[in-house]
């Protein structure tokens, strides 16, 4: 039977594999933006996996709430993209430090 | 039994293609291995029984953010081959992130089903003879009405700032100004002379 350790594990090397994919491809954002992905997917499969074995249903609309940051971040993730894109003409963000900050 | 041969075969696949995406030397083929992560995580969250949730990651993930990141991919005119040059130098401070994430992770479920800690009560259980997607529903429509609010505000602010990003006036184009025209009088725009013989005109 599958238990909510199983869907733990899981999610556990696909956030591994998010933070390990934001590490290796440090130069191109949009891969990074995908691993962001990656990490936000394995923190809804956590929530629905602990909605499931409580059976509690709060898990799944926080995972719905999670779904929709995860939609407004890559939206806005790529519009800052393609406004770096036209300002410079790469996308390679191991060098952006125009602000200092 | 078969439940158990579909989550491992999702499970194995959702990794599988987790791994190609931030392995794949093409940002397209990356775009392509997370749209099959998310059609298997879908499949794992229906295993769960968490049918809304699964239709809205094949929706949202799917039908919008995959479709979004592979227009910007094509889009834009990128030497790819140029952003990989750190690739080697970058893995093992990676791996080692990796490990010790992996590591903690671990030992935080095993810690969590060692069992000890008291669960709150529950907030809200789930009743069985409704269907997923109506108790849901009256879950958000209900106590987390403000938050469901919020999450729509959130979008908007997306929507307006990714527009006000993204928009460029681009100058030295000729475009019909309609109220100009509608300001615009006779008396403005014409003019009554009366030339005498031989004089000529003023244009």
């Amino acid at each position: 039977m599958i238990s909510v350790g199983h869907y733990l594990a899981v999610s556990a090397v696909l956030f591994t594999l998010g933070v390990l994919g934001i590490f290796i491809n440090r130069k191109n954002i949009i891969v990074i933006l995908m691993a962001i992905e990656l990490i936000l997917l394995a923190v809804n499969i956590n929530l629905v996996a602990f909605s499931a074995a409580l059976n509690d249903l709060v898990g799944q609309v926080f995972s719905m709430f999670v779904l929709t940051v995860a939609a407004g971040e890559a939206a806005i993730g790529l519009a800052i993209l393609v406004v770096y894109f036209r300002g410079r003409g790469t996308i390679a963000v191991d060098d952006a430090n125009r602000m200092k900050g | 039994m078969i439940q158990l041969i579909a989550f491992y075969l999702f499970a194995t696949i959702v990794i599988a293609s987790a791994a190609m995406v931030i392995f794949a030397r093409n940002p397209v083929h990356s775009v392509m291995w997370l749209i099959l992560a998310f059609f298997n995580a879908a499949g794992l969250m229906l295993l769960a029984g968490a049918e809304f949730i699964a239709m809205l990651l094949v929706i949202v993930y799917v039908g919008a953010v995959a479709v979004l990141f592979l227009f910007v991919v094509m889009m834009l005119d990128i030497d790819f081959a140029e952003l990989r040059a750190g690739f080697v130098r970058y893995l093992p401070l990676g791996a080692l992130v990796a490990i010790i994430l992996a590591a903690e992770l671990i030992f935080a479920v095993g810690a969590w089903q060692a069992g000890g800690v008291d669960l709150a009560a529950r907030a809200a259980p789930a009743v069985t003879d409704k269907s997923n997607i109506q108790q849901i529903g009256e879950l958000l429509y209900t106590r987390y009405i403000f938050l469901f609010e919020a999450a729509g505000i959130v979008l908007l602010v997306a929507m307006i700032g990714a527009i006000v990003l993204t928009h460029r006036q681009r100058g030295g184009v000729r475009i019909q100004n309609i109220s100009a025209q509608n300001r615009r009088r006779p008396e403005d725009a014409t003019r009554l002379v009366d030339p005498g013989v031989g004089q000529g005109m003023e244009l």
